[in-house]
């Protein structure tokens, strides 16, 4: 047990914190997030900040450049939409229902987490091609998937698939059971307990999963620009434009659609970030 | 799962509705698997092994597992250092930290490789500087190595902060009280806590490392034999229409991915109680 | 290296000195002037309601916190910036805090594992003292299995021998037995006041629990917002409470609104005189204990009451009296109730046999 000092006339100065390590893992912490993320992005951003206003103008007028926009949004919205209604359902099944193999198919839905992306593209675009397995069932039908928009909203589909089912599952599984009993009881069927009791209880949860699978479809390159044909105007996502103006050596338009690109992600991880705050709150809140 | 008939659709709906939802995932996750591993043997498995032991796909598959082999440990020390300040004490702007360490989450891969050209690119910030010093960073394996750490930046913290936030302070706190120091405290007492959870997170961000393809097709300069990782050795195959090829690399992917998918689903059957809550369903 | 029969070398001399501690929380004061002493060999007991500042004293004592303002000396030395590690304090987690992947005998060895040098026993030194550990708390043989696999009784116990392994000058309990069953919580505690007169350790531990801080404590510290309202024995401040806080944090009192007027007051005709003899005036309260109402035969002398509820807990009745515009809790034993043959609408006769009166 040491000694120690004797009491210098005063207050004495406490140490302020009881577990060490204090200093150095926050130092190295901000060192490390400065020197990989936030230097980068600042230098984005002043990129951005020492461009002329005619640059900007230059770069949202390129009909390419709005279109890649126009497709990269909308496909989003779309496919983030289609992964809401079968994200749920698939959901639901794996909550509720039990049949052999559940855990693996369980265990499945993370794939487009874990698979890398350009493996996914190639294999999507020898899916859906006019030659894949699925392209030439449906080119009969006049259908055509690989090298269009409708190509590039199944692979976003494809990339956002996980959001929304690891979203719901939770809350699902949480769900109480009483609260459909107590439907029952009072003469609802079951389509009626669901759209009136249990969607509504799930309502932050799919809003969430559908933010993810947009915010992740926008900025997704690698599982897209296969399968997407890259036509300028018709299947070019923006992501892929950014690429090619680095190509042309304009940085400057690539800075400016990138940066845009940025802001509405931070924008979403925000809202993102206040939906899981009032998704909690509900849970909490019974 | 046994529950009252009462709160139950009837059989035939769940039938029908436990078909539509294997049906999608049979479409979406199993369809392009087969695809991959179809393709990949349909000139024989010998034209498989050729693609394969290509030299300019073995010095890929070295790159890869290089560009690997230094992230990732980077980012497991910053995961347990920012996990560390993060639970064990409080600071004013705690919550602005977890935001900043989650924003490579959101940021589109290109983009994460753009920030890096427009720091260290010959038009860049720092690009003179680079040239004066005979540093290559961009259309190099640093960028490389930088870009995929960007990109897998917030994996290890993301798994250890809700996990040693819930396990709180008190078996550290103990440990002081029973005259452990700083480091053995944290090898003795922290690390045996979450070494699961760690495994989990060094798992995603070992995937991701190996498997990132925008941002370092930005960085990378698609020089083969010198800058290509393997999912770049896959699109340039692709686009020079060497399908088995490129197949072929793509199965080595896809089963890293399978083996991921694997060992993460483990650890979340056999340690669910060591791992966050998130992943507690 | 035998843990029984230590003897406390010096018999007088102080263990704990606390000078005006103040820690505080943003605006709300935790700790607000606090001091006392505790002398060595004592158990000590700060009993208050949650939000009194008694864990964050405790926790200041064991270096787990720091105080903004005041010194502490622990064995007449200065302690008041001292880390943890160094202060030879054993403290006892309410949630016990053990290592949940070490095995019971690690978590015990653990104190002396980790020490450096010279310091550290040799293996079989720490083996032996784990076993003469787990033979004190009563967990022969346990030594393999981990705490998932114990119940909470055992884990408290495991908490304490790896405290107690490091021979600590000071044990430091934070409501050891708050989340443990009624009857493993009495006999624990019975079990900690023989240990710690076997052991002569000095100890402080904190409760919220009345019964079991007079029961097991040398000294109470009664705290309240952070600031001591009483220290005492277990007899004093039970018979003679210094604020109408400690009355009524301790035992039943009837909390009567009187004006008082040089130390006496008078209501419904209850003549009160205040104990303490203090001759203050004013509005206040007046404070009486149930056993301090005596209540007589409806012929005898003294006040009218009509009996409004009694209520029987085993041994002793609880009697709620009306007397006039005041309502009394009165304290019988069964026989007395059998002897008055009291009940509830029938008349009886009051007295006061002690009060207490406090201005505000």
């Amino acid at each position: 047990m040491a000694a120690n000092a004797a009491i210098i006339g005063g207050r004495p100065r406490a140490p302020r914190r009881v577990i060490p390590g204090f200093g150095p893992t926050l130092g190295f912490t901000l060192l490390y997030l400065s020197a990989i993320v936030l230097i980068p992005l600042a230098a984005l951003f002043l990129k951005a900040a020492g461009m002329g206003w005619d640059q900007w103008v230059a770069t949202f007028t390129d009909w390419r450049v709005l279109a890649s926009l126009r497709l990269s949004f909308g496909g989003s919205a779309i496919a983030a939409l289609v992964n809401a209604v079968f994200g749920l359902l698939v959901a639901w099944v794996l909550v509720r229902y039990d049949f052999p193999g559940r855990k693996l198919v369980d265990a499945m839905v993370d794939l487009p987490f874990a698979l890398p992306t350009a493996v996914a593209g190639i294999a999507l675009t020898a899916l859906y091609a006019p030659n894949g397995w699925i392209g030439s069932l449906l080119e009969p039908l006049g259908i055509k998937v690989a090298f269009t928009p409708l190509g590039v909203i199944v692979a976003m589909v494809f990339i956002g698939l996980p959001f929304v089912v690891r979203t719901v599952e939770p809350v699902l599984a949480d769900l109480d059971a009483e609260l459909e009993e107590a439907a029952a009881s009072l003469g609802a069927d079951r389509v009626q307990t669901f759209v009136r009791v249990i969607l509504p209880a799930l309502g932050p949860a799919l809003l969430t999963g559908f933010a993810l699978a947009f915010a992740r479809a926008v900025g997704e390159y690698g599982s897209i620009i296969f399968i997407a044909g890259n036509m300028p105007g018709i299947s070019e996502i923006a992501p892929l434009m950014i690429v090619t103006k680095l190509e042309q050596f304009d940085y400057v338009g690539a800075t400016a659609i990138a940066v845009v690109m940025l802001v509405v992600s931070f924008v979403l991880l925000l809202a993102i970030n206040a939906l899981q705050k009032w998704r909690h709150a509900r849970l909490r809140g019974g | 799962m046994a529950r009252a008939t009462t709160t139950t659709e009837s059989r035939l709906t769940r039938w029908l509705l436990t078909a539509a939802a294997l049906g999608f995932l049979a479409l979406f996750l199993a369809l392009p698997l087969l695809a991959v591993l179809t393709q990949a043997l349909s000139k024989g498995i010998d034209r498989y092994w050729a693609a394969l032991s290509d030299p300019m796909t073995v010095s890929a598959i070295q790159l890869t597992l290089v560009v690997a082999a230094v992230s990732v440990p980077f980012n497991i020390v910053f995961g347990l250092c920012a996990s560390w300040a993060i639970t064990k004490f409080d600071f004013p702007g705690k919550s602005l930290l977890i935001t900043l360490i989650d924003i490579p989450f959101s940021v589109s891969p290109v983009i994460s490789g753009l920030v890096y050209v427009l720091l260290f690119g010959l038009q860049g910030f720092l690009g003179e500087w680079a040239l004066d010093n005979n540093i290559r960073i961009v259309f190099a394996v640093p960028g490389i190595v930088l870009a995929t750490m960007f990109v897998t930046f917030p994996f290890v913290a993301r798994e250890l902060i809700p996990l040693m936030e819930e396990q709180g302070r008190d078996e550290e706190e103990a440990a002081l009280t029973l005259g452990a120091g700083g480091l053995a405290t944290f090898v003795l007492v922290t690390l045996p806590n979450v070494r699961w959870g760690l495994l989990y997170g060094v798992l995603l961000c070992n995937a991701r490392a190996m498997g990132e393809f925008g941002a370092v097709s930005v960085v990378s300069g698609h020089i083969r034999g010198l800058t290509n990782t393997m999912p770049l050795h896959v699109e340039i195959l692709y686009n020079e229409y060497d399908i088995v090829g490129a197949f072929a690399v793509a199965s080595l992917l896809a089963l890293l991915a399978l083996v991921t998918l694997a060992a993460k689903s483990a650890l979340e059957w056999l340690h669910r109680d060591e791992l966050a809550a998130a992943h507690r369903v | 290296m035998n843990l029984q029969r230590r003897i406390v070398s010096e018999t007088t001399g102080n263990m704990i000195e606390v000078e005006g501690l103040t820690r505080r929380f943003g605006a709300f004061a935790a700790l607000d002037d606090v001091s006392l002493t505790v002398p060595k060999g004592k158990l000590v007991a700060l009993l208050g309601p949650s939000g009194s500042g008694k864990t964050t004293l405790l926790r200041i004592l064991a270096g787990l916190d720091f105080a903004d303002q005041g010194h502490i000396r622990l064995d007449g030395v200065d302690a008041t910036t001292l880390a943890t590690r160094e202060r030879g304090v054993g403290f006892v987690f309410q949630h016990y805090a053990l290592f949940r992947h070490m095995n019971v005998a690690d978590n015990i060895a653990f104190g002396l594992r980790v020490r450096k040098g010279a310091a550290r026993p040799s293996k079989a030194a720490i083996a032996a003292k784990v076993e003469e550990l787990l033979g004190l708390v009563q967990l022969d043989g346990l030594g393999k299995r981990f705490p998932a696999q114990l119940s909470g009784g055992q884990r408290q116990r495991v908490a304490l021998a790896r405290a107690l392994a490091i021979e600590p000058r000071l044990l430091l309990l934070d409501e050891p037995f708050g989340a443990l069953d009624a009857q493993v919580r009495k006999d624990l505690r019975r079990w900690l006041r023989s240990l710690h007169e076997d052991m002569g350790l000095t100890g402080v531990f904190v409760t919220h629990d009345q019964e079991e801080a007079l029961e097991v404590a040398d000294e109470v510290v009664v705290m309240n917002k952070g600031r001591i309202e009483q220290i005492g024995t277990p007899t004093e401040i039970y018979d003679r409470p210094a604020t109408p806080f400690v009355y009524r944090f301790l035992g039943n009192v009837n909390a009567l609104d009187v004006d008082i007027r040089q130390g006496r007051a008078s209501l419904d005709g209850l003549e009160l005189v205040s104990a303490d003899g203090h001759g203050d005036s004013g509005r206040g309260t007046a404070f009486i204990r149930p056993h301090d109402v005596e209540v007589r035969a409806a012929a005898a002398e003294g006040l009218s009451a009509r009996v409004r509820h009694l209520t029987v807990l085993g041994p002793v009745v609880r009697a709620e009296l009306v007397l006039g515009g005041t309502t009394l809790e009165a304290e019988l034993t069964r026989d007395e109730l059998d002897r008055l043959s009291v009940a509830p609408g029938s008349e009886v006769r009051v007295g006061v046999r002690s009060a207490r009166l406090f201005v505000e």
